[in-house]
């Protein structure tokens, strides 16, 4: 421990700018151990805050503490959101430094030998290069902002030290899965954070069904954990290590669309797929709903989801030499996205309509880096942060009023159904028109964030699929119909989501409607902040031929494709592999035209789907929930009730489980292995009854023996 | 005269065991060890032909101890019958099981 | 010589078989008596005549004594029937005693004639200190502390059937 921490001070430089070449890292391990110190001080917090809570119930008080709140309860508000913010500017410091450094190679700051056995070494070491700085920036950026938004939010909840200590860990973990320098260490922070989905997902665990909301999300991570392990088992076995740098220069050896790395990224993909809530494994992300809105927002929106792209990103060079692997990433991203946009169209909680819209833009994400793309892909990871997590706390913000609306007249309806909102235009107009450009940037509207990002990974699925050597060609083709499709439904279900909660009129009731009011100001700066990012968050990364269309065109634009060279020396490699065996990338689409028409024709087609949605939404009658007697049937139906798929597979899967453990319990178990425990024991009782019988106690039958005994003795001794 | 004497040993030797076996009266049973213990004198006096006087003298020692031995082991039978009202070693059974 | 022995074999071997058949406990104890007054004939043809007489006076003349005296004082020998064993048993026991008999003749007949120097030694002894002397010199001098503790054997003899066998006060 001690030398860990002077390693630690070690490992920081003096805060001059590095000279070009040489990147001088700021105290990365401060990054990860601040959220992990935030946990430890918040959990301390929240052991003695239960103990006193407890005490206060049992002398008959409330559970909350009213305006006078104590210690436990105001230290974590700055100790949270403070390690957050800490991290993120030690984050930028290091981001500062690499921006002038021109990084070539990734830098690897070793701390200590975690595990050395023989053969296998695991460091417990950080890799800072372009690809985790990205992802640390989003972390503890976007991290930072939901923290402060959840003082807001969590303020009444009786159990606020422990939200943050769970908060933070997750962080931490988070950072380790971001910055570790090795499959090993990526896998610690990927079991952690699940580990802490699973904490805060379940986190109002006295009501049952929250705490099996995060149950599910953990054993169906789990499932894709094991895909995960295989392939950490396959590349220890085939390279002899578990640390990216020797592996990846390593794997330029491997044959191209080889069996062997085709199963290396299947496998880790199934873990992806796990982790990131795609078909068939996203069941877990709807239910997870379950926990508290920030929770939401940062891990399944901006984080925790993400961490199966990052993996994909990580691994280009695998995937890139694996066309089989890649084509099924983009295959079932394509689907996901379109199937998790039809379910969106007819859910009525406010917080499912988004997670579904996550699970389907974690589909784009998945089909960029599938073709290719990896800075697309990532691109478009950083800018769904964005808007995904300013959607997830605006909704929160508007949940948060419907309580407090339903809370002062004890009515028990539906904080969260959109059936029982309506006009909170009015009441909220922060919030409205933050959500709304985030709306429109999801919606991939020039020129918000969501355009960008969403277009390039479209553009690139044609050009890949497109391309002179490119397998499956019809495959992609489909794919890119499926994501154009896709892309249309998010314009429409999103618009729809607006529509219903905050215009036309109100369903609130006319007494609940007096108490709903804006967030207060730690709840809607941070949605401010996410805003105006979503705005201007795209234009890092615009592409070449659209250079024009910004700043007064004629290339006012400092930059173009900025996110993409910046990830050049990490996805070169990738892309060198992907030009020698498919040639070079398509120019126009499957059904003609270049990148430009393409751009214009999605923008102006998602414009028309808004415009329509608002006509089509809002020109129907929305009923309250409490007086909605409406049957949904056929299609609708099948929507609402998501294809019935976790009716599928309780019945496929969970229930021939339940009842072949059931069998294993009642007779493998019980009859079997204890039958012969219990066997052994019950021979043993009966070969000493049987001996028994030869205490006769009659003397003479001991005469008998003894003189048969010397009859023994003497034939042994004379023959 | 020696062979003759061991011969004659065993034999009595042999009829003392069957009486051990096959009497039920505990008094007639231990009179049966004797006879046993008798046979043995009989060789010890037989090998002191061969060997010396030492087996005489050990004679002289294992009639002593038979003394002994007959009078403890009639102290018992007889506290045992107190107990038993009879010396028919049938009806000790107590450690049966 | 040869037949004395063999009317005093006789003798012991028919008192033997008495003492194992007879149904009385009395008419056991007085062919044990035969028998041992046949053993201690057998004693002085082999030259050991302090053992003879021992042999009369303590076993034939105490021990036997005592037994009779238990006999008499526990009033014995009225269910002659139930006292020897029969059927399966003693046919078993019979196999049994035989096996050890023929294994004993067996190991008998291997062994060649037997002979010793002890033989002369004893005379010689008998010669210079009489037939006492020739037991009562190595007893008190080579043998002396064996012969000690045979002595507190017999007290503890003593003492052990006083304390069993009287009766509670």
């Amino acid at each position: 421990m001690y030398a860990f921490l002077t390693a630690l001070a070690q490992g920081g430089g003096d805060a001059a700018a590095s000279e070009a070449g040489h990147f001088e890292p700021f105290l990365p391990g401060l990054v990860v151990l601040l959220p992990l110190l935030g946990f430890v001080i918040n959990g301390i917090l929240a052991l003695k805050h239960g103990r006193d809570s407890a005490a206060a119930v049992r002398a008959g008080g409330e559970l909350t503490f009213g305006d006078r709140k104590p210690a436990t309860h105001t230290l974590p508000t700055w100790v949270g959101p403070g390690v957050m913010g800490l991290a993120f500017l030690i984050t930028l410091v290091n981001f500062t430094r690499m921006l002038g450094a021109h990084l070539e190679e990734p830098v690897v700051v070793h701390y200590w030998t975690w595990i050395a056995t023989g053969t296998f070494t695991v460091d417990a070491a950080l890799q800072l290069d372009q690809l985790s700085m990205i992802m640390m920036m989003v972390v503890t950026g976007v991290g930072f902002l939901i923290h402060v938004f959840s003082v807001g939010y969590m303020k009444e909840d009786p159990g606020y030290p422990r939200y943050f200590a769970y908060l933070n860990l997750f962080v931490f973990f988070m950072l380790v899965l971001v910055m570790g320098s090795s499959y090993a260490l990526m896998f610690v922070g990927w079991e952690g954070v699940g580990l802490c989905s699973y904490l805060l997902i379940g986190y109002w665990f006295s009501d049952r069904e929250k705490s099996d909301a995060g149950k599910k999300a953990f054993i169906v991570n789990r499932i894709g954990d094991a895909g995960f392990l295989i392939a950490m088992f396959m590349v220890f076995a085939n390279f002899g290590s578990l640390d990216y740098v020797p592996v990846f220069h390593d794997a330029e050896g491997l044959a191209y669309a080889g069996g062997l790395v085709t199963a290396i990224t299947l496998f880790f993909f199934v873990g992806a797929i796990g982790k990131s809530a795609q078909i068939p494994l996203f069941v877990w992300l709807p239910d997870a709903m379950a926990g508290p809105t920030p929770v939401s927002a940062l891990i399944h929106a901006a984080t925790m989801v993400t961490a199966g792209v990052y993996l994909v990103a990580r691994s280009s060079v695998l995937f890139a030499l694996a066309p089989l692997t890649s084509a099924v990433v983009a295959g079932i991203g394509a689907l996901t996205a379109l199937f998790a946009a039809t379910i969106a169209l007819k859910q009525n909680d406010i917080k499912k309509v988004l997670a579904y819209s996550t699970v389907s833009q974690l589909g784009y994400m998945f089909l960029g880096v599938g073709v290719g793309a990896y800075a697309a892909g990532v691109f478009h990871l950083m800018t769904h942060a964005f808007f995904k997590a300013l959607l997830f706390m605006g909704s929160g913000a508007v949940i948060h009023a419907m309580h407090e609306a339903y809370h002062s007249t004890h009515s028990h309806e539906d904080a969260q159904d959109m059936r029982n909102m309506g006009g909170l235009r009015a009441h909220m107009p922060i919030t409205w028109a933050t959500m709304w450009i985030a709306t429109l940037a999801i919606a991939g509207i020039w020129p918000f964030a969501g355009f960008f990002s969403k277009d390039e990974i479209i553009w690139q699925t044609a050009a890949f699929g497109g391309a002179a050597g490119a397998p499956y060609t019809a495959l992609y083709t489909v794919y890119w119909v499926m994501a154009l499709a896709a892309a249309m439904l998010t314009a429409f279900y999103m618009t729809r989501m607006m529509v219903l909660t905050f215009h036309g009129a109100n369903r609130t009731g006319a007494e609940e409607s007096r108490h709903l009011h804006e967030a207060p100001v730690v709840m809607w700066l941070p949605l401010a902040v996410l805003a105006v990012l979503s705005v201007f968050g795209g234009w890092i990364n615009v592409p070449e031929a659209l250079r024009a269309s910004l700043l007064g065109g004629a290339g006012a634009l400092p930059m173009t494709e900025w996110l993409h060279h910046w990830l050049e020396p990490l996805t070169a490699q990738a892309h060198h592999i992907q030009e020698e065996h498919l040639g070079e990338l398509a120019h126009a689409a499957p059904f003609g035209g270049g990148e430009v028409m393409w751009a214009v024709i999605s923008t102006v087609a998602a414009a028309i789907v808004v415009a329509v949605a608002i006509r089509f939404v809002g020109g129907r009658k929305v009923v309250a929930v409490a007086e909605d007697t409406t049957e949904l049937t056929g299609l609708s139906k099948v929507l609402y009730n998501k294809y019935y798929i976790d009716e599928f597979y309780d019945r496929v899967v969970v229930r021939p489980i339940v009842q072949g453990s059931r069998f294993c319990w009642k007779v493998i178990d019980s009859l079997i292995i204890d039958g012969v425990v219990n066997a052994v024991g019950w021979i043993a009782k009966a070969f000493g009854w049987g001996i028994s019988m030869f205490q006769t106690g009659s003397v003479n039958t001991y005469a008998f023996i003894l003189t048969v005994g010397v009859l023994v003795i003497l034939g042994a001794s004379l023959f | 005269m020696i062979t003759e004497s061991l011969v004659l040993s065993a034999i009595l030797f042999v009829i003392g065991t069957f009486g051990v076996l096959v009497r039920r009266n505990a008094i007639i049973m231990f009179l049966c060890i004797e006879l046993q213990l008798n046979a043995v004198n009989l060789s010890l006096v037989a090998f002191s032909r061969m060997w010396g006087i030492e087996g005489q003298l050990f004679v002289f020692f294992v009639m002593t101890v038979a003394a002994a031995e007959a009078a403890v082991g009639l102290a018992i039978i007889i506290s045992i019958f107190r107990h038993y009202e009879t010396v028919n070693v049938d009806s000790f059974n107590l450690l049966k099981w | 010589m040869s037949i004395l022995f063999y009317v005093f074999a006789g003798l012991a071997i028919g008192g033997a078989v008495g003492v194992v058949m007879a149904k009385s406990p009395v008419g056991s104890l007085l062919f044990m008596v035969t028998t041992l007054a046949a053993m201690a004939g057998t004693f002085v043809l082999l030259e050991a005549h302090f053992l003879a007489a021992i042999q009369i006076i303590v076993y034939a003349g105490a021990i036997m004594v005592l037994f009779l005296f238990v006999i008499m004082l526990l009033n014995l020998g009225h269910d002659y029937q139930k006292d020897l064993r029969g059927g399966a048993f003693a046919v078993l026991s019979f196999g049994v005693i035989g096996g050890i008999a023929g294994l004993l003749a067996r190991q008998l007949g291997a062994t060649g004639s037997l002979s010793g120097p002890g033989a002369g030694a004893i005379d010689a002894a008998i010669a210079e200190h009489g037939a006492l002397g020739a037991i009562a010199e190595p007893l008190y001098t080579t043998y002396v502390v064996p012969f000690e503790i045979t002595g507190i054997l017999l007290l503890v003899a003593i003492v052990g059937a006083l304390v069993l066998a009287k009766r509670e006060v």
